[in-house]
C-alpha cells in the first residue's frame, strides 16, 4: 500500500499547455501515472500529446473523472487553480507553482479546508508512491517500491535523500515534498497520521529544514502516538538568521527556527538525525532493525 | 523584503494610525533644515535595515537644530550592523507616557494572521516574549477582513484597564490589521505604541517586513525598495531567478534546491570548510542561469574553489555542464571546479565537461564537498608562496 496515491489516481494536469506542464504530463505518463486530462482556460478541446485538454477543471472531471490535479500554472494564477480544483470536487490537489504570497495561502486554505479537499504545497515537488503513481517533478528512476515514508520540506534533497534509501536497498512507500513556503496545504503532522495508519510503512525519514516550528511539533506525535522507527534530518544547521535561504520558510527569525532547536527536539523525542546525508540509510536500517521489522 | 521605519509610517499613516510627521534626508545641513521647519524637539533616526539601531547610537535627541545637524552628521557616519548609514529621519519627539506593544505576523501553524499586544512595550519587548510569555496576548484574525471591532476590544481590554483607553488602542488595532492584509506584510509592527500626554495614541516607531512573493507581483510593493540598500549581486541573481547570499568562506557553491543548498553549505562546515555563498539556481536551468552563477560566485576574490551539487529533476545536467563551458569560454575563471552531477542527463553532462577538461568529477555529494575543500587550501597555498 501507499498513502494518498496509487495506481488507480486519475489525475488532471492544470495548466497543461504550458513549458512545464506539457513537459510533466509526459513525464507522469511515462512513470505510468493515470494522467487522463488537462486544463488550461480557452484552450478546450486541444490535446497534448494524446492528452485532452479541458477549459474548465468541473468539464474535465466530469469528462474524465479525475480525482487528483497538479497545477504548473504560474504563481499569480495558482490560488485561482487551486480553489477551481477544490470546487470541482478533487480531493487531492498538488501544487508545483513557487512563488505564491503567503497571505493568498493563507485564503486559499480557509476556504478549501471547508470543502474537504487535501492541497500539497505549494512550491512543492509532488510525491510518488514509487511503481505505482508519480505526481510531480521529481525523477522517477531513483525511487524504489518499499516500505519506507518519506516527508520532506524540500525539493532536490529530497531526491538526494530517496537516493540514499535506495542505494541502501530502503525502497520507499510514498514520498512527498510539502513544499518550502510559509503556509501550506498538508504539513508533516498531517503526513505522519497517514504513515501512522499505512501497514505498508514500516518506517519514516523526516527532511527539514530552518523556520517555523513543525520539526518539533512532527517529533512530539512521532515519539507519543505514532510508534513507528523514524530518522530525521535537518538542511541550514550553518545558515545565518535573518537571512532567507531560497524557500519562503527557511528563515530564521528572532533565534527561533534554528536547525539546533530542532535536532534537540528530536533527539530528546528519541529519534536519531543524521549530521550528514550518508547517515540516513544506515540510521534507518538500525532503528528497522532495533524494532524487529527487519 | 524590509522596508525603512519611514515607509512603514506612511503606510500606517495611510491606514488611518497617526504617526508624527517627519522628513528622510541624506546630509546633515539637511537634517538641520528639516529640524528648523518642524520645529522643536527632535529625535533623529538612522533608516537602515537592522535591529537595535538604538543601542548601536543611530537614535538621537536633538533639542535645536544646531544640534540636530551635528547628530545627524555623526549618525550618516555610522555603519550599523555592517551597514552604512545614509538616510535619517527627522521626527518631533514626543512627550509620552505609557508604552505598548501591538503586532501582526502570519502563524504558519493556524494559517492565519495574528495578532499580539502587550503592555510591556519598548525595546526591551523581546526578552518580554521570552521571560514572561504570559504576558503577551495573541488573537487570530480572518485573512480577508482583518480584526474585527469586537476581537480588537477583547484584545484591547487585556493591555488596558482604562475602558475608554483600551477603545483607542482597538482602534489602532483594527486599523494595524487592515495595513498588514493590505501590504502583503510578513510583519507589521507598532512597538511602542505610546499615550501622549496631551492624549490620544501615537505609533512612535513603524517595522513592516513584506512577503517577497507578494513584492514581486505588485509594483507599489516594488517600489518601496530602497536602492541604497541593494546588493548588485543579490539584484542580478534575482533577474536570472537565481537565490544568492553572500557568506565569508572561500568555497563558492552552486546548487540546485535551496533544501539541498543549505545541506551543502553544512556539509561544507561539516568537513571543515567555510562556504563562501547560499546559490539556488533553482529549477528549469538554463546554461545562462550557470553562467550568471559563475560570474557572481567569480568576482568574490576570496573565493579559492568552486563547488557544484546538481542533482537533476527539472534541472537538467547537460544545461549545468553548458553553462560551465561556456563561462570558461567567455571569462578566465583560473579556480578549481569541483562537479557532481547526478540525476537526469548526468551523463551527456558528464561528457561535456569531460570533453572541456574544465572539471574535477565527484561521485557524491560528500566527495565532491571534501574534494571542493582540499582543493581550495591546495590553491590558497599555491597563491601565498
Amino acid at each position: 500500500m501507499s498513502i494518498l496515491i496509487d495506481e488507480k489516481t486519475r489525475v488532471l494536469v492544470q495548466g497543461i499547455t504550458g513549458r512545464d506542464g506539457s513537459f510533466h504530463a509526459r513525464g507522469m505518463r511515462d512513470y505510468g501515472t493515470q494522467v487522463v486530462g488537462g486544463v488550461t482556460p480557452g484552450k478546450g478541446g486541444t490535446q497534448v500529446d494524446g492528452i485532452p485538454v479541458y477549459n474548465t477543471v468541473a468539464g474535465c472531471v466530469k469528462e474524465t473523472g479525475a480525482d487528483a490535479s497538479v497545477i504548473y500554472v504560474r504563481a499569480p494564477f495558482a490560488p485561482d487553480a487551486i480553489l477551481e480544483a477544490a470546487h470541482a470536487g478533487i480531493n487531492l490537489v498538488v501544487a508545483i507553482s513557487e512563488g505564491v504570497p503567503a497571505l493568498e495561502m493563507a485564503r486559499v486554505m480557509q476556504e478549501v479546508t471547508a470543502l474537504g479537499t487535501r492541497v500539497i504545497g505549494p512550491n512543492s515537488p509532488g510525491l510518488i508512491s514509487p511503481g505505482k503513481c508519480k505526481i510531480g517533478i521529481m525523477p522517477g528512476s531513483i525511487h524504489m517500491p518499499g516500505k519506507i515514508g518519506v516527508v520532506s520540506r524540500s525539493g532536490t534533497l529530497t531526491y538526494e535523500m530517496v537516493w540514499q534509501l535506495t542505494t541502501h536497498d530502503l525502497g520507499q512507500s510514498t514520498a512527498i515534498g510539502i513544499g518550502g513556503d510559509p503556509i501550506i496545504g498538508t504539513r508533516f503532522l498531517d503526513v505522519l497520521r497517514l504513515f501512522k495508519d499505512d501497514p505498508d510503512t514500516d518506517g519514516v525519514v523526516l527532511l527539514g529544514e530552518i523556520g517555523g516550528s513543525a520539526e518539533e511539533e512532527a517529533a512530539a506525535y512521532i515519539s507519543q502516538e505514532m510508534h513507528k522507527p523514524a530518522v530525521a534530518f535537518i538542511a541550514g544547521r550553518t545558515a545565518p538568521p535573518g537571512k532567507r535561504m531560497g524557500h519562503a520558510g527557511a528563515i530564521i527569525s528572532r533565534g527561533q527556527g534554528t536547525a539546533d532547536e530542532k535536532i534537540r527536539a528530536l533527539e530528546k523525542a528519541g529519534i536519531p538525525v543524521a549530521r550528514i546525508p550518508s547517515e540516513v540509510g544506515p540510521l534507518m536500517q538500525e532503528a528497522l532493525c532495533s524494532s524487529g521489522l527487519r | 523584503m524590509n522596508i525603512h521605519e519611514y515607509q512603514a509610517k506612511e503606510i500606517f499613516g495611510h491606514y488611518g494610525i497617526r504617526v508624527h510627521a517627519g522628513k528622510v534626508v541624506r546630509t546633515a545641513g539637511e537634517a538641520g533644515d528639516a529640524a528648523q521647519a518642524l520645529g522643536g524637539r527632535m529625535v533623529i533616526k538612522a533608516q537602515v535595515h537592522a535591529g537595535g539601531r538604538g543601542k548601536a547610537g543611530g537614535i538621537k535627541l536633538a533639542d535645536t537644530w544646531e544640534e540636530a545637524r551635528e547628530k545627524a552628521d555623526g549618525i550618516l557616519g555610522l555603519t550599523i550592523k555592517g551597514i552604512p548609514v545614509r538616510k535619517v529621519f527627522v521626527t518631533p519627539a514626543a512627550e509620552i507616557g505609557h508604552e505598548y506593544y501591538l503586532g501582526a505576523i502570519l502563524d504558519r501553524e493556524a494559517r492565519l494572521p495574528m495578532m499580539m499586544v502587550s503592555r510591556e512595550g519598548g525595546i526591551d519587548i523581546e526578552e518580554v516574549a521570552a521571560k514572561t510569555p504570559e504576558k503577551i496576548h495573541k488573537l487570530h484574525f480572518d485573512p480577508y477582513h482583518g480584526l474585527r471591532s469586537f476581537q480588537a476590544r477583547e484584545l484591547a481590554h487585556t493591555i488596558e484597564p482604562d475602558g475608554r483607553k483600551a477603545l483607542a488602542i482597538a482602534g489602532v488595532l483594527v486599523k494595524l490589521s487592515q495595513a498588514f492584509l493590505g501590504v502583503h506584510a510578513t510583519l507589521a509592527e507598532i512597538n511602542p505604541l505610546v499615550e501622549l500626554q496631551a492624549g490620544g495614541f501615537l505609533a512612535l516607531d513603524a517595522k513592516i517586513n513584506l512577503d517577497d512573493s507578494a513584492v514581486a507581483m505588485r509594483s507599489d510593493l516594488e517600489a518601496l525598495r530602497d536602492p541604497d540598500m541593494r546588493d548588485d549581486k543579490q539584484d542580478k541573481a534575482r533577474e536570472f531567478g537565481l537565490s544568492f547570499i553572500p557568506l565569508e568562506g572561500n568555497i563558492g557553491c552552486v546548487v540546485n534546491g535551496a533544501g539541498l543548498a543549505m545541506a551543502t553549505m553544512d556539509l561544507v562546515k561539516h568537513f571543515g570548510g567555510d562556504p563562501a555563498n547560499f546559490l539556488d539556481i533553482g529549477g528549469s536551468s538554463s546554461p545562462e542561469k550557470v553562467v550568471t552563477a559563475l560570474e557572481i560566485i567569480t568576482a568574490d576574490p576570496r573565493v579559492q574553489a568552486i563547488l557544484f551539487n546538481i542533482f537533476g529533476g527539472i534541472t537538467r545536467c547537460d544545461h549545468v555542464a553548458e553553462g560551465i563551458v561556456t563561462a570558461l569560454r567567455e571569462t578566465k575563471i583560473d579556480l578549481p571546479i569541483v562537479v557532481r552531477l547526478t540525476g537526469t542527463n548526468a551523463e551527456r553532462g558528464r561528457k561535456i565537461l569531460e570533453e572541456s577538461g574544465a572539471a574535477i568529477f565527484a561521485a557524491t555529494m560528500e566527495e565532491a564537498v571534501q574534494e571542493a575543500i582540499r582543493q581550495a587550501g591546495l590553491n590558497d597555498k599555491g597563491k601565498r608562496t
